[in-house]
């Protein structure tokens, strides 16, 4: 049917809350690549989750088709379930199991064993291995979450869904488990993977924004980067919150927001940056700096937000 | 196979490392036993009792003090007619109630021989069979004492029990117990059991691999089957060395029969992990829908015959009232089989159908 | 309260039988700034600001917070000080302006006040038509929004946020750390801890646990001029890729 690991074609669902229903996603459609890592960037709430449980045949959508290796998510649930890893938003571990209770369990779950698809694992069980016999609800949250991708891929799947693996975790775990999924690449299995944190997008090969249920933008991050139509810049001050209020007041700013160290500044043209400078010198403005900003996905996503 | 029998010993894990559950699993029955054994004592003292004296002779009144003197009783009064004594009961004023015929002396110095009435309140059967024959005790020794000193009489006693002729009760609490124990162990833990793993989110790891959902459920049922007879067997040997039940039947068909039961429960809770999604709501549900019709329905509370006609219909489909018959049948009157079939047949269809819908209803996806 | 400092922590400790959740950590904050406290999982955070907000008795050392003595005077912090987390913040099954009376009532606000208050609030937050909203139909952004302000309504001197914007859309997170800087601008102190790295820049200044101590304090350009890398995210993992309790 399709050679694309992963299909979405159209894909809507609601779900009730209370008397209303409330659109999880709708009309969502791409295609995942084989072999790549493809990002589901957005807020909670953007629908990343129900997606990731149509894939998983976890749910049915109200509409629309959705095919994993070419097999359809409501049809064919059997065989997508043989062939699948999957990392649920919540590391689903038992907590008073023993962190090889956890991986022989879901290894027979899967008829295999922690033994045979061992060389697949090694990278990541190295390092939960000193803990084997600790119990799981004792394990930080890097370790959980380690071991939570262990028992995914112990059955060497084809294609992977991580629903927000690096969620809660700190900035250390979050940039080794990246190291670990980037090795996972090499051994051709395609992986699905959402983030709320934006600065992760550029770890993927490709990525779709997401947010309320609807697509933004799906590209490279390089590409999604590059299409930002405004310039942006960084601006810098002695007082950054007064600035943040000045530039919000003026006329000619599109858009201005903290970003790390700077504020970043969506103008309708550059050449407005020296007539701002002089009206925030005039404000008492001291120390002030400003350069063309480095545009970054979530620049992009704010953007798209806007419109 | 291997897959199944590594999910049962997971399910063992689980349940023998939560210290907390298996002191209450294990506590509860044998804390169920030993209060009811103990609360319902054949001891009884001052019961309330109430005398219509229809002969005011000598007679009846040398018994109403020897009646009065005894410490198990407690005289507060006296009725006039036949006609209060029911009242008396309904107002829960008696426990007994000892009528002399009008004619008392007469009838023993011309017959020797006349018939003093107890009647007894036998909602409790225990204290009933007690308070009646301490009053035949205490009626016999006058005779005796009487006899001895000129001539023989022959006073009969004629008892009644009301509410409760079969004296339905006595040590029914052992199978009473029993049904509750099993009905919890096996209801409420087998659904907790699963809703835990909706809660954890594992539940969703399990749906997304290749397992048959037939074999989630027997991994589930397993243990919890295995603890419930355990309980069994630790509720029956309790009853039989400890508070002197005695086990008149077949032990073989009653550990079958409870068995029995115990899937029962089990499909029971199954079919409750399927329509909760926390476990407070399977534990609610639980008791609400379980606990407290195996309470009123297994009839070692209340007789289900003194109920009133909807409740009784509506026992008809509680699992525990079948299975009490069946504990009493064969526990504690020794019928056979051939007694109990009926009950059995109907505790099979409910398992079965129990089975059905649970399975049917076993999702495969979340929603 | 004319108090300079608004947190001063003395050698304050935390052990759990023989493991010492918190070290020795020795730090002040002063009234009006904005405190970036950042740590790996498990480096001591959560301990060290229960022990701040009152909420657990530390083992040694000392604090002042809010210009009570951590020791003598905890219930005095607990009402001069507000606090918000994303695990737990609003009752979902609440109205929007019964949780603000319930929070109001705790803190023994009067009818009157509470009445202003979210008056106030409500249109601050653009939340004037939804007062009668349950709170868990509000989406995440604006619950958050909400909670931080209910938080805030005793006027707490020192307020501390337990990774508020968690999964918050970048929209969103931008208005809330605003509503954090107007706070701080009105000379509430705020004491935030985050996963998101770029915010430990918007902190004016920052501090990072490793191993239950602090192993960095600074403002956010000196650090990363200390450790000669370009972000705040740079310099995190440069330092808690030290730890070596690891779980």
């Amino acid at each position: 049917m399709h050679k694309s690991p992963i299909v979405v074609d159209g894909i809507s669902k609601s779900y009730p809350v209370g008397k209303e229903k409330v659109n999880a996603v709708t009309n969502i459609s791409f295609i995942v690549n084989p072999g790549e890592i493809f990002g589901l960037i957005g807020p909670d709430g953007a629908g990343k989750t129900s997606l990731f449980r149509i894939l998983t045949t976890l749910l049915i959508p109200d509409n629309g088709n959705a095919y994993v290796e070419g097999f359809n998510t409501v049809n064919d649930y059997h065989e997508i379930r043989k062939i699948v890893g999957y990392m649920p938003g919540r590391f689903s571990l038992y907590q008073d199991l023993s962190v090889e209770e956890n991986l022989s369990f879901f290894a027979t779950l899967f008829n295999t064993s922690l033994e045979e698809n061992y060389d697949l694992v090694k990278d990541i069980y190295n390092q939960i291995e000193p803990f084997k016999k600790r119990r799981a609800g004792k394990l930080s949250g890097g370790m959980k979450q380690k071991l939570a991708l262990c028992c995914a891929l112990i059955h060497r799947p084809h294609v992977l869904f991580l629903d927000e693996p690096t969620t809660g975790v700190d900035a250390v775990s979050r940039t080794e488990f990246w190291t670990l999924l980037r090795k996972l690449q090499d051994q051709s299995i395609t992986m699905m993977v959402s983030t709320p944190y934006m600065d992760e997008a550029s770890l993927c090969d490709r990525v779709a924004l997401i947010q309320n249920g609807n697509i933004l933008d799906i590209d490279t991050p390089k590409e999604i980067t590059n299409k930002f139509e405004n310039p942006l810049w960084a601006f810098r001050s002695d007082q950054m919150y007064k600035l943040l209020l000045d530039l919000q007041q003026m006329d000619n700013v599109i858009a201005c927001y903290p970003f790390g160290q700077h504020h970043h500044v969506v103008l309708h043209q550059d050449q407005d940056v020296p007539e701002i400078l002089d009206q925030l010198k005039a404000k008492g403005q001291t120390n002030l700096k400003a350069e063309p900003g480095i545009v970054t996905i979530e620049d992009c996503f704010m953007q798209q937000m806007r419109k | 196979m291997k897959q199944l029998i590594y999910f049962i010993r997971k399910e063992f894990y689980h349940v023998l490392r939560d210290t907390r559950t298996l002191i209450i699993l294990f506590g509860m029955p044998i804390a169920q036993i030993v209060i009811f054994g103990f609360a319902l004592t054949n001891e009884v003292k001052d019961s309330r009792i109430v005398i219509l004296d229809l002969a005011k002779d000598e007679t009846s009144r040398a018994i109403i003090d020897e009646i009065s003197v005894s410490r198990y009783f407690d005289l507060t009064g006296y009725l006039n007619s036949n006609d209060e004594i029911e009242r008396t009961f309904r107002e829960g004023k008696t426990r007994m109630v000892i009528v002399f015929p009008p004619q008392l002396q007469y009838e023993l110095s011309h017959n020797k021989s006349s018939t003093i009435q107890l009647i007894a309140d036998a909602t409790d059967p225990n204290v009933a069979n007690t308070l009646v024959s301490y009053a035949s005790t205490i009626i016999m020794d006058f005779q005796r004492n009487t006899t001895g000193l000129s001539f023989p009489l022959d006073i009969k006693t004629e008892i009644r029990m009301l509410y409760n002729p079969q004296l339905k009760g006595s040590y029914s609490f052992v199978p009473g117990v029993m049904a509750l124990v099993l009905m919890l162990v096996g209801a409420m833990m087998t659904s907790i059991s699963i809703v835990r793993e909706k809660e954890l989110g594992t539940m969703e790891v399990i749906l997304v691999s290749p397992i048959i959902p037939f074999r989630v459920i027997i991994a589930k049922m397993i243990p919890y089957l295995v603890l419930s007879m355990i309980n069994v067997i630790s509720i029956l040997s309790l009853s039989y060395f400890v508070l002197d039940v005695p086990i008149v039947g077949n032990l073989f068909l009653l550990l079958v029969e409870c068995f029995l039961f115990t899937l029962t429960a089990l499909a029971l809770g199954l079919f409750i992990s399927s329509v909760s999604d926390t476990q407070q709501t399977a534990m609610l549900i639980s008791l609400m829908a379980l606990f407290l019709p195996t309470v009123m329905f297994s009839g070692f509370m209340f007789p289900i015959e003194n109920m009133p006609v909807p409740l009784q219909l509506l026992s008809n489909l509680i699992p525990a009232k079948w299975f009490f018959y069946i504990v009493r049948d064969v526990m504690i009157m020794g019928t056979g089989f051939d007694q109990v079939w009926k009950e059995t047949v109907i505790l099979i269809i409910m398992l079965i159908v129990l089975i059905l819908v649970s399975i049917k209803k076993f999702k495969v996806r979340l929603a | 309260m004319n108090f300079p400092l608004s947190i001063e922590s003395i050698n304050l400790t935390k052990r759990f039988g023989d493991f010492t959740a918190v070290d020795s950590i020795s730090f002040q904050v002063k009234k009006g700034e904005i405190f970036g406290f950042l740590g790996a999982n498990g480096a001591g955070k959560t301990t060290a600001m229960r022990m701040l907000s009152g909420l657990s008795k530390p083992t040694s050392g000392s604090a002042v917070v809010a210009g009570y003595n951590l020791e003598f005077q905890s219930e005095k912090i607990k009402q001069n000080i507000g606090y918000m987390s994303q695990k737990f913040s609003l009752y979902e099954d609440l109205k929007v302006k019964e949780n603000i009376r319930f929070y109001g009532g705790i803190y023994g606000l009067t009818d009157q006040q509470i009445k202003e208050k979210s008056e106030f609030m409500l249109h601050q937050l653009n939340l004037g038509g939804s007062a009668n909203t349950m709170v868990r139909s509000l989406p995440l952004g604006w619950r958050q929004k909400l909670a931080f302000s209910v938080a805030m309504l005793h006027d707490p001197s020192v307020i501390f946020l337990d990774e508020p914007t968690g999964g918050v859309d970048p929209v969103t997170r931008r208005e809330f750390w605003q509503l954090i800087y107007s706070a701080a601008d009105r000379g509430t102190t705020v004491f935030v801890t985050t996963h998101y790295m770029d915010e430990a820049e918007y902190c004016d200044r920052v501090s990072i646990m490793v191993d239950g101590r602090i192993e960095a304090l600074d403002t956010p350009v000196n650090l990363v001029n200390t450790y000669k890398v370009k972000t705040m995210a740079d310099v995190f993992v440069k330092l808690a890729r030290k730890a070596t309790r690891g779980e």
